[in-house]
């Protein structure tokens, strides 16, 4: 069972994460983490398999992912209980297709880029409470689908803000199973409030986005008692360089020093060597970097404690062009390493 | 939270790197000079064989297909990711802007996508183009009147 805590639950026999994967296009496979994700695909259009447009696309990233994960757990989609889905399109069609195809008891769920968090929290709640013995939990960004819904079409001859950031041809999919299989422990989840802070700046999402991340990190430590250095890791979603430096300034305001603050945005790509502006977005982003880079290293002990905390803004094309704010949110997983294993 | 919406946007300015203004301009400098310098090496050219008039029509003719080649191979694109407004201004920015949502709304149908999608981003300028020359028709028969 789980005890709340004001927004966070805390989980007296951990869920685990007990298989991930990871996805990449082109130029993920060009950034750092590269050796840790799962499938590379260097034809994200997949012209191979005649896929007929950039949302088809994005549905195929999620099914291979989804596809890999489940390999890697040894188990078939009909052995899965629930799946916990969501990508950046309007209406949630990536997932949608992809749980066409796979058949699995499906919940859609949007969160912008938040939605990785959001997806474990409650599958974590799911698997704790014993609602659901293998939940699948995973969503997906395309560029080139983003682009084309959400800014210009792609052969369109524009020019990028420095703030701006790049949305991850990406997706990462997670399996939790209750409490006593084997794999990473989700500690405690934490539900995000919505955050404004007048942003409206849609070239700036790091920025709109950095107080949901503050508020939900605040919330948590308030809670706990806790400072980042009980932490080997505090991992954000999103926020790019911009807003990673607005969080670590803000939270040095509120008297903690994030000294051991990472960002997603900042970890998938090299900013030196690939035009990313800020750096990296999207749903299948701080997804990504979890299934390649985080999960991996608490598995081998290497980190024992790491709080991950995607963030999303809840914007939509037409309040952003009524001239309305951009609202923020972020989600908090805690996640520990395997118990027995090395530093565990 | 110790944050209000009046200081953060301080603190946002601070934090978020400006354009750089200098370099972007010598960009656009450059990049929409030489698309003009193309124009009229064109221009003269087509001189040779043609009056004034024929041979500004053709140059026209000539960017704008050079642009809608250069958007379909997606290297349009990539120079204005470097030359903003040098290639957003000329005629070829204006060719981009039609020709790149008719290649990416193919997929959703010739007339719900491609027919519906075109002027896109160029429908403002038409429109208010016209506007414009309403505006200025009306004043030039005015002061024809007046005068």
């Amino acid at each position: 069972m789980s005890i709340r805590r004001k927004d966070t639950l805390v989980f007296e026999k951990p869920p685990v994460i007990a298989a991930w994967a990871a996805v990449g296009g082109k130029r993920e496979g060009e950034g750092p983490l590269a050796s840790g994700f799962d499938l590379l695909v260097e034809d994200s259009a997949f012209r191979a398999e005649n896929c007929p447009g950039w949302e088809n696309a994005e549905t195929l990233l999620q099914t291979k992912c989804a596809g890999l994960c489940l390999r890697k757990a040894g188990i078939s989609a009909d052995q899965v209980t629930l799946a916990f889905a969501g990508d950046l399109q309007a209406q949630c069609t990536a997932s949608a297709y992809a749980m066409r195809g796979l058949g699995i008891p499906f919940a859609g769920l949007y969160g912008a880029c938040s939605t990785m968090a959001e997806g474990l929290c409650l599958g974590a709640a799911f698997a704790g409470a014993g609602y659901s013995e293998r939940t699948l939990v995973m969503t997906s960004s395309h560029f080139c689908a983003a682009e084309r819904q959400f800014r210009t079409p792609l052969v369109y001859g524009g020019k990028r803000t420095p703030t701006a950031q790049w949305t991850a041809t990406a997706a990462g999919a997670c399996l939790l199973r209750p409490a006593g299989a084997a794999g990473v422990p989700v500690l405690s989840v934490t539900f995000g409030r919505v955050q404004d802070y007048g942003i409206r700046d849609i070239n700036n999402m790091g920025a709109a986005m950095m107080p949901a991340a503050a508020s939900t990190l605040l919330a948590y430590f308030h809670t706990f008692d806790a400072v980042p250095g009980d932490f080997d890791a505090v991992i954000t979603g999103d926020l790019g360089v911009v807003g990673s430096e607005l969080l670590r300034a803000q939270m040095a305001r509120e008297g903690y020093d994030l000294f051991n603050h990472l960002d997603c945005g900042c970890l998938l790509y090299d900013r030196n060597r690939q035009d990313v502006q800020a750096g990296g977005s999207g749903p299948g982003c701080s997804a990504s970097v979890l299934c390649s880079w985080i999960l991996p290293q608490l598995r081998r002990g290497e980190w024992k404690r790491v709080l991950f905390l995607a963030t999303g803004a809840l914007m939509s094309q037409t309040t952003f062009l009524q001239g309305e704010s951009i609202p923020g949110i972020a989600h908090a997983v805690e996640l520990g390493t395997p118990k027995g294993e090395k530093n565990g | 939270m110790k944050l209000d919406p009046k200081s953060y946007a301080k603190m946002v300015r601070r934090a978020s790197p400006p354009s750089p203004v200098g370099k972007d301009c010598l960009w656009a400098f450059f990049v929409g000079g030489g698309i003009c310098l193309a124009g009229e090496v064109l221009r003269q050219t087509y001189l040779t064989w043609y009056d004034a008039e024929m041979a500004g029509t053709l140059t026209s003719i000539t960017l704008i297909f050079a642009s809608a080649v250069a958007t379909l191979l997606g290297w349009y694109q990539k120079l204005a990711a470097h030359a903003g407004a040098g290639t957003l201004v000329p005629i070829t920015g204006f060719a981009n802007s039609v020709v790149s949502p008719a290649i990416e709304f193919k997929t959703e149908g010739w007339v719900t996508g491609v027919g519906a999608h075109i002027f896109g981003i160029a429908g403002p300028v038409i429109a208010y183009g016209t506007l414009a020359s309403w505006v200025w028709g009306a004043l030039y028969w005015a002061m024809s009147k007046g005068g």
